[in-house]
């Protein structure tokens, strides 16, 4: 079996394959705690540590990992993380810890981790497999990132309210008011404009690929692209 | 006289001529709002028509589609002027953009357009403004006839509203009866507003441009759920020509809830749409968080429509029904 470029896994992780606006993994902690910027963040690392270490662990014991009850494995391995993660929030970044509430522990449930573990950490040596991680984190969080700032925009007119539970105590009050006197459109903020806000970026996403697309047909000679012309 | 023989086919009025009939027969319900409420609403109408159509030829463009023939079939102005009558009259400019943005972008074209669309357009485009603003949403101006300049145009409560909250302080119904927002039926000058509804609604149905089974089925069920509850505690629950009245019951049976493309097809399905419809509503008004709730039941059953489609075909002449193994 030929070995995955890591510049490929890259690029999947990070937009080819994006788990949240793709396969659309993950999607419940993807809707609820994408109502601000740094709640979708906050969740979004804390997977990004679980999933770059649960790749790496996968890995590392797929050798002796019967086949038969390989699920089990990947989640016990993956709840450890979780436990690891969920007490260190707890102690270090309580405030935070607080408003995720269960969609901390219920990463371990997360479709992102298990898909990851089956379709690539199982077949794939240590080094790649944890940079699969990394790039699917990355991509989750991105995705995170990406809808909570649509949606605390849209609902409350400001970007990177409550940076301080997860920066410490000196960014306190440190958000940006991006359209000031704003109304606020509430919908955004209730679980219907989390949906729509994930269709518009799911949309977006296909298009911007569907424009690269018609630009690389165009930009390449027509002899090459039509070879049933002889 | 010159008669051609059979066989006769009856030739399909196009989208525009259907719109055309249902614009027109607004009329009267609109006419009667400004006699009872003010010109406001005529704003509204007109904010709404140009936003509506301004979104329409943004999505069409965007889309790639030719702007000529889907603006001329007059269904963005239906869809504006069913949102601006839903809205209080005088409501800020930024909440009608809002509304018929959502409406005609996210409740229309993204969906396809026209005869694609799942939701009821202008319902979807009401509903987000409602959830979202409800402040400005439920700020209605109290009857102003044109007649009367001296009535100030202080803002009150709808009379489903007033009736719902003054229930809820433990009033009984004998009690609301004479107060300022009711009127000898339902509420002081809605009633006039939906009997113009009404007039408009039987107009169409004169000219087939709608069935009568979805209008039966909204007034009926709404009516006999009514009728059941006010039988059993008049004191509690509104009587039923109140609720037929009030709110947005009679624009919703003829205008809003026959939408053809949101809307099931088939007779007894029409019947089964539009009788949930008019329960929903009631249940809604009565044990719900909101005072009116034509538009959330429309969405609702908007959902089912394909569902009830499916299970009301009719017998084909001369087939047995499918036997289901």
């Amino acid at each position: 079996m030929t070995m995955t470029p890591y510049a490929k896994i890259a690029r999947d992780g990070l937009w080819n394959n994006n788990p949240g606006f793709v396969q659309l993994l993950g999607l419940c902690p993807l809707l609820a705690t994408s109502s601000n910027v740094v709640n979708g963040l906050s969740l979004g690392l804390a997977t990004l540590f679980v999933l770059t270490c649960s790749n790496a662990a996968v890995s590392a014991i797929r050798a002796y990992t019967r086949p038969e009850i390989r699920i089990p494995i990947y989640v016990m391995a993956i709840a450890a993380l979780v436990t690891v993660v969920e007490l260190f929030m707890n102690a270090y970044l309580h405030g935070l810890y607080e408003i995720l509430g269960i969609f901390l522990p219920i990463i371990t449930t997360n479709c992102v981790l298990i898909g990851r573990a089956e379709a690539f950490a199982a077949k794939n040596p240590l080094p790649r497999a944890a940079f699969d991680g990394l790039m699917m984190g990355l991509g989750f969080t991105l995705a995170l990132a990406t809808l909570g700032g649509l949606r605390e925009v849209l609902a409350q007119g400001t970007l990177g309210s409550g940076a301080h539970l997860l920066l410490g105590e000196p960014f306190r009050g440190a958000h940006l008011t991006v359209i000031p006197e704003y109304r606020g459109l509430l919908l955004a903020a209730l679980p219907p404009g989390a949906f729509i806000g994930l269709g518009l970026l799911v949309a977006l996403k296909n298009s911007i690929d569907a424009r690269l697309k018609a630009r690389a047909l165009q930009a390449q000679p027509i002899a090459q692209s039509s070879p049933q012309a002889i | 006289m010159n008669v051609k023989s059979s066989p006769h086919l009856a030739v399909q009025p196009t989208v525009a001529q259907v719109m055309r009939d249902v614009l027109l027969a607004l009329i009267p319900g609109v006419a009667a709002y400004v006699l009872f409420f003010g010109p406001g609403v005529l704003l509204n109408l007109a904010l709404a028509a140009a936003s509506c159509l301004a979104f329409e030829a943004a999505a069409l463009r965007l889309r790639g589609k030719p702007l000529r023939p889907f603006l001329g079939d007059l269904s963005a102005l239906l869809t504006g002027a069913l949102l601006a009558l839903a809205l209080p009259p005088g409501a800020p400019w930024w909440l009608v953009a809002t509304g018929c943005f959502f409406a005609m972008v996210l409740g229309k074209h993204l969906f396809g357009g026209l005869g694609y669309n799942p939701f009821n357009p202008a319902m979807v485009g009401f509903v987000v403004l409602l959830i979202s603003f409800p402040l400005e949403m439920t700020r209605w101006p109290g009857p102003q006839p044109l007649w009367d300049a001296a009535t100030d145009a202080l803002s009150s409560a709808t009379p489903l509203d007033h009736v719902r909250t003054q229930l809820g302080l433990g009033r009984t119904l004998a009690e609301i009866g004479g107060d300022a927002p009711l009127g000898w039926l339902a509420g002081r000058g809605w009633e006039w507003v939906s009997l113009g509804y009404l007039a408009g609604g039987l107009w169409l149905l004169a000219r087939r441009t709608i069935r009568w089974q979805i209008p039966a089925g909204v007034l009926g069920g709404l009516f006999l759920t009514a009728l059941a509850f006010w039988a059993a505690d008049g004191d509690r629950y509104a009587s039923p020509p109140f609720h037929l009245l009030s709110g947005a019951a009679m624009l919703g049976a003829f205008f809003i809830a026959t939408d053809p493309v949101t809307a099931a097809t088939t007779p007894r399905g029409r019947l089964l749409y539009g009788l949930g419809i008019g329960v929903l509503t009631y249940a809604i008004r009565t044990w719900g968080n909101y005072p009116d709730a034509i538009a959330f039941a429309v969405l609702l059953l908007n959902i089912c429509a394909p569902t009830i489609d499916r299970y009301t075909q009719p017998r084909v002449y001369g087939h047995r029904p499918r036997q289901e193994p």
